[in-house]
């Protein structure tokens, strides 16, 4: 199968389907998905809890495998890499932010920040440089010397997002970023990646519950039960009305 | 960054590190310090059956040595000990006549080897002059005077200048007696020197077995251990007719100890590191599954499994880097001081290491090449365990990973 090229697509999915085998019965986590999504979209990923959208996002960063179906990304299919060209591939090209942050203990912000230049071997002075502006970018300038322990719940997330930016990916797929984080500095964190997502044309895929997400995003999947039931590419973001979706709530 | 990354790893939790460093520390330490204790132990034993009873090499009639008859003596044996001692390699040498007499007092009697002595000559081959400690060391003008060692002195009850009869065969068969005197009472480290020989004078002896210029032995010590196998060859090619045979032949037991202690040892440190890494495995696995989720997430931004590998490794390595070197130190600084002070086990183990010939104060000594060698055990022990931890972490998906909590 080849990549529809109508549109130039960076993701595209087709028939993406994700079976978990439980002990019980397969449990289709992602059902059937095809997906297009272009350069510098800012989409949000939304449904109940279980309705696949981590696994979606996984997926589409290759780091898990697909029971069925193809994944597409800058006109790579996923599949056909080997182990570690996907760790390349993703080292590359795609910038992760997870819900728990999943900062590295040991390290400062600093080095938080500049590790996945190191694993990119980039010289030691553009490192310095690309530290320095992200930590500004993200205002934690004051806290560079900081270990995780040490910073509050947004400004970790704010280094985590600082550590997906670092390496200047095309993509940044984002499990929840905003789920631990209080108001303002959720608000605060989205004007970054919005800023981002304008400044440098960077793709955003976000898989949330979290309305002030939502809100800003230009695009809204939802999924149910693992299959997109709405793809509504435009703002104000209204509910599609689906009956026992609990996990947000709309405006 | 990966080093500072694994090298901070492993403080993560001090406690759980430094006990598992204490226990690499003590492990290195008691195994390296049994290796200086057991080469102690052997050196010591070789030195002393060197210095006090078989010296470096011996030469015998070949048919003395088979049934000990006294007739097999060796002819000339002065002229062949002036010979001997005139090659600049040997440091000194001395002519013995042996019996097993029987030794009888008024009311006691015992079996024992009796070595007819020159006591010049004896004095520079063996110790057993600085070993007397009652009575004198015997002197080439004597007549029937004998030395005998504390344990058989006192298993007679004899003393000083006590009367004691030695009944053994001459060289023509017939049974002959003679009365000597105690002159002197000896002790040594070894029970069984003491309890089976005495020292009487060669001329004395010689005279009742009706020798002339002949001995049944001639020891000889020379300027170094290492020459002894060029220089026996090169006597057994001169004096063809002759046994000559080195300690090491003449105590077996002794040289296979020396032998096969390397072996032994080394597989004793085997056991104890073999022992360490299991530990060792067990703690850094436990570091890698605490860490389920992190290894997930370096996965997952691109760290390939490769480095991951080697920062695992690498923090294996470095517990074993931090702690040997520590063992190392406490063991070369214990070794050190007792190779001056000796470690006195008298009152634990006096008589058993007695009875084997063993002294009672050890003097631990090792090597630096040996240090050099457990470094190297230490450094493949590391690397080893560090396996399957490591292997742990590779096995890892980064999805499965990330999902634990």
């Amino acid at each position: 199968m080849k990549q529809d090229t109508e549109q130039q697509w960076v993701i595209q999915t087709k028939n993406l389907t994700k079976i978990y085998n439980s002990e019980t019965i397969p449990v289709r986590a992602v059902d059937n998905v095809n997906l297009n999504i272009a350069r510098g979209e800012f989409t949000a990923l939304v449904g109940p809890s279980g309705s696949g959208k981590t696994t979606l996002l996984n997926l589409i960063g290759g780091l898990d495998q697909p029971t069925k179906g193809q994944i597409w990304v800058k006109e790579v299919e996923l599949s056909s890499l080997k182990k570690k060209a996907l760790i390349d591939f993703r080292l590359q090209n795609i910038g992760f932010v997870f819900q728990a942050y999943n900062l590295i203990p040991v390290l400062t912000a600093w080095e938080n920040i500049e590790f996945v230049m190191l694993l990119q071997n980039r010289p030691a002075k553009e490192r310095a440089q690309r530290v320095q502006q992200l930590l500004q970018e993200t205002g934690l300038e004051a806290e560079a010397n900081r270990r995780p322990a040490m910073l509050s719940g947004g400004q970790q997330q704010r280094v985590a997002v600082a550590r997906a930016l670092a390496s200047k990916p095309q993509f940044i797929l984002a499990d929840e970023p905003t789920a631990n984080l209080d108001s303002k500095t959720a608000e605060s964190l989205l004007d970054m990646m919005a800023k981002l997502n304008k400044e440098e044309n960077m793709t955003f895929i976000f898989s949330t519950h979290d309305q002030r997400v939502i809100q800003r995003a230009r695009r809204v999947i939802t999924l149910v039960d693992g299959a997109i039931v709405s793809d509504v590419p435009q703002i104000p973001y209204k509910s599609p009305n689906l009956k026992g979706f609990t996990g947000i709530s709309y405006q | 960054m990966i080093f500072k990354m694994a090298w901070k790893n492993i403080w993560r939790n001090k406690v759980r590190t430094l006990i598992i460093l204490i226990s690499i520390v003590l492990g290195i330490w008691a195994g390296t310090f049994i290796l200086a204790y057991a080469f102690g132990l052997i050196e010591q034993r070789v030195n002393d059956a060197i210095g006090y009873e078989v010296s470096h090499l011996q030469i015998h009639q070949p048919d003395y040595l088979l049934d000990n008859d006294p007739q097999f003596v060796i002819k000339k044996s002065t002229d062949l000990l002036n010979t001997i001692k005139k090659d600049e390699r040997v440091k000194a040498a001395s002519q013995r006549t042996l019996v097993h007499a029987m030794l009888a007092t008024a009311s006691n009697n015992a079996g024992a080897k009796t070595m007819g002595i020159e006591p010049q000559g004896e004095n520079t081959v063996t110790q057993i002059a600085s070993c007397i400690v009652d009575g004198e060391y015997l002197e080439d003008s004597d007549k029937n005077k004998i030395l005998i060692g504390k344990k058989l002195a006192e298993k007679l009850k004899l003393k000083i200048r006590s009367k004691i009869v030695l009944t053994f065969q001459d060289t023509d068969k017939n049974i002959v007696s003679a009365a000597f005197r105690v002159k002197g009472v000896f002790s040594t480290y070894n029970a069984g020197l003491e309890q089976s020989t005495i020292y009487a004078l060669k001329k004395d002896l010689d005279r009742l077995l009706n020798l002339k210029q002949e001995a049944h032995e001639i020891a000889i010590l020379l300027q170094g251990a290492d020459l002894v196998t060029d220089f026996t060859q090169e006597q057994k090619s001169k004096f063809a007719a002759l046994s000559i045979r080195t300690w090491s032949e003449i105590v077996p037991e002794l040289a296979l100890m020396t032998n096969s202690l390397d072996q032994y040892l080394v597989i004793f440190l085997l056991i104890i590191l073999l022992a360490l890494s299991f530990g060792i495995i067990n703690v850094m696995l436990m570091a890698v599954l605490e860490r389920v989720r992190e290894i997930g997430m370096l996965m997952a931004i691109g760290m390939s499994k490769l480095r991951l590998f080697f920062m695992v490794v690498l923090e294996t390595c470095l517990v074993f880097c931090l702690a040997a070197p520590l063992g190392l130190l406490l063991a070369f600084g214990v070794i050190t001081y007792l190779q001056n002070t000796g470690l006195d086990l008298s009152s634990a183990y006096g008589e058993s290491y007695g009875a084997l010939g063993f002294r009672t104060i050890i003097y631990p000594q090792l090597q630096a090449v040996y240090y050099l060698r457990i470094m190297l055990m230490v450094a493949v022990t590391a690397i080893l365990a560090s396996i399957y931890p490591a292997y742990t972490a590779l096995r890892l998906e980064p999805v499965e990973a990330i999902r634990k909590i």
